[in-house]
């Protein structure tokens, strides 16, 4: 699977779609990968703020717990909720019907910290 | 630091596009496709399994047979020859030291098949206590030998097509000496899964040709691999021990709720304190599963009314009964079925209760 070029990327392998004012966050292929077999995923309450890097979210596969971290900071608008019935939905499709929240993005500015697709394919490359 | 092991078949995981772990010194694959599948298309059709990593010692002699029987908590003279048993080899305070499957040949020949972890300490241990035996001889095989487990209930329509031979009279726990493919093989009806199946032992050399026509034949069928992954959710759904964690040194055979593998009728290392221990037993692990949607692991504390009551030994989620279920040795006083008690997952106390064992019943060829 193709790390799509319109989106963000970081370190703790999160995408972000942005569009205008709302960011939509997700995990990547990648990640999703190292987990394989989600089976539960904890969801912020709408209306929490978060701050860029922190934890957001947390999946829960068969084999091992992983936090999800905000890449920008903003307020929850929207969380996935159709994750509560169906998690493999993120192992299934990523960067689709794999979201997992909706952000009010708070500081524009922090989204020059995140990685494009290539810088995050050249990151991967190197720590592998 | 030492190289880490590979079986012979790690290039041929590797291509299967296997997610490759360190497991006690070894690098194993743990799953394929996913852990989920793997376990499912072994419950409803086959999962062929490399577990090559693990032990084999031949014990062999004019008095092997005295020789297990003090070694080991089961009475070998029950056994016929050509049954495999499961069992343990217990310290004098009657702690485990591994568990593990007796093959008996005959009454001067055993293959004793250990944990991978184990494999040392247990040919430590026998060499240790084989003093007034010196027509005993215990040889460490593991390293000339795979193990490759062929499980599901379409398991033997599979075995009996790749090794053409009829498999349908071996029943549980009965194994065959044979030579298929100008190659010596032994062949159980035993398992880790709780379905029906077989393992079969034979010279590493040729481990790459058994595990392609076992994929071959078993292809139609729906024959897949499987790893380390959903061997272990299979297993803890048959409530079936892993040493390490239901069993160790420090815990007894009736502690981990296999005491039946204790037989009081012959002498064994370990059986005065086994005596006393089943006597008073103080402790036992029971299966429960959670009433929530948060999974139990390794280690977690265990409370009942605010008091830690014990720990976790084994969890996961179950994908046959799609919720979270484990293993926890408690307090005796705590364990009984139906007994509502809470796990601490990640700072949180979550509902669970205790069941039967076992969550998933065998589903093989039973030995009557």
């Amino acid at each position: 699977m193709e790390n799509p070029r319109e989106l963000k990327y970081t370190k703790e392998h999160e995408w972000i779609r942005i569009e205008q004012d709302i960011g939509i966050v997700g995990i990547t292929d990648f990640a999703q990968k190292q987990l394989t077999d989600i089976v539960f995923v904890e969801l912020p309450e709408k209306g929490k703020r978060v701050e860029q890097g922190k934890q957001i979210a947390t999946i829960e596969s068969v084999k091992s717990v992983s936090d999800v971290f905000s890449p920008v900071s903003g307020e929850v608008l929207e969380v996935n909720n159709e994750l509560g019935e169906k998690p493999e939905i993120i192992n299934q499709d990523p960067y689709g019907k794999g979201w997992i929240v909706k952000l009010k993005i708070e500081n524009k500015e922090e989204i020059e910290r995140l990685m494009s697709a290539e810088e995050y394919e050249n990151f991967l490359k190197e720590h592998k | 630091m030492p190289d880490l092991k590979k079986t012979p078949l790690y290039d041929l995981h590797l291509k299967l596009g296997a997610r490759i772990i360190e497991f006690g010194g070894w690098l194993m694959p743990v799953s394929y496709t996913s852990i989920i599948e793997e376990h499912n298309t072994t419950r409803n059709k086959a999962g062929l399994f490399d577990v090559s990593h693990m032990g084999e010692i031949l014990v062999e002699g004019e008095r092997a047979h005295d020789f297990l029987q003090k070694m080991v908590t089961r009475d070998i003279s029950k056994f016929d020859c050509n049954k495999s048993f499961y069992c343990c080899l217990c310290n004098p305070m009657g702690g485990v030291i591994d568990d593990l499957f007796v093959y008996k040949f005959n009454d001067k020949k055993f293959m004793l098949v250990v944990n991978a972890s184990n494999v040392d300490k247990d040919f430590g241990w026998l060499m240790k206590n084989k003093d007034f035996f010196d027509d005993v001889t215990i040889i460490n095989i593991s390293n000339n030998i795979a193990k490759i487990d062929l499980q599901g209930p379409f398991s033997e329509q599979i075995i009996n097509d790749s090794f053409d031979f009829d498999f349908s009279l071996l029943k549980r726990f009965d194994f065959i000496e044979k030579f298929f493919f100008n190659e010596n093989f032994v062949i159980s009806r035993t398992g880790y899964t709780a379905e029906d199946g077989f393992e079969i032992y034979f010279n590493s050399g040729r481990a790459i040709d058994v595990w392609n026509r076992l994929l071959k034949c078993g292809k139609d069928l729906g024959l897949k691999p499987v790893g380390l992954g959903a061997r272990d959710t299979l297993r803890i759904e048959a409530c079936y021990s892993l040493y390490g964690h239901e069993l160790n040194e420090n815990i007894n055979p009736f502690e981990a709720g296999i005491g039946f593998v204790v037989d009081f009728s012959k002498d064994f290392i370990g059986k005065e304190a086994l005596l006393e221990a089943k006597r008073d037993l103080k402790r036992i692990v029971v299966p429960f599963e959670l009433l929530d949607k948060a999974i139990p692991r390794f280690n977690y504390d265990v409370f009942k009314n605010n008091r830690k009551i014990g720990l976790v030994t084994s969890g996961t989620f179950s994908p046959t009964f799609k919720k979270p279920i484990g293993l926890a040795i408690l307090d005796i006083a705590e364990a009984d079925v139906g007994s509502l008690i809470e796990i601490k997952i990640r700072g949180e106390l979550h509902k669970a209760k205790i069941v039967e064992r076992p969550f998933y019943k065998y589903k093989g060829k039973l030995n009557k």
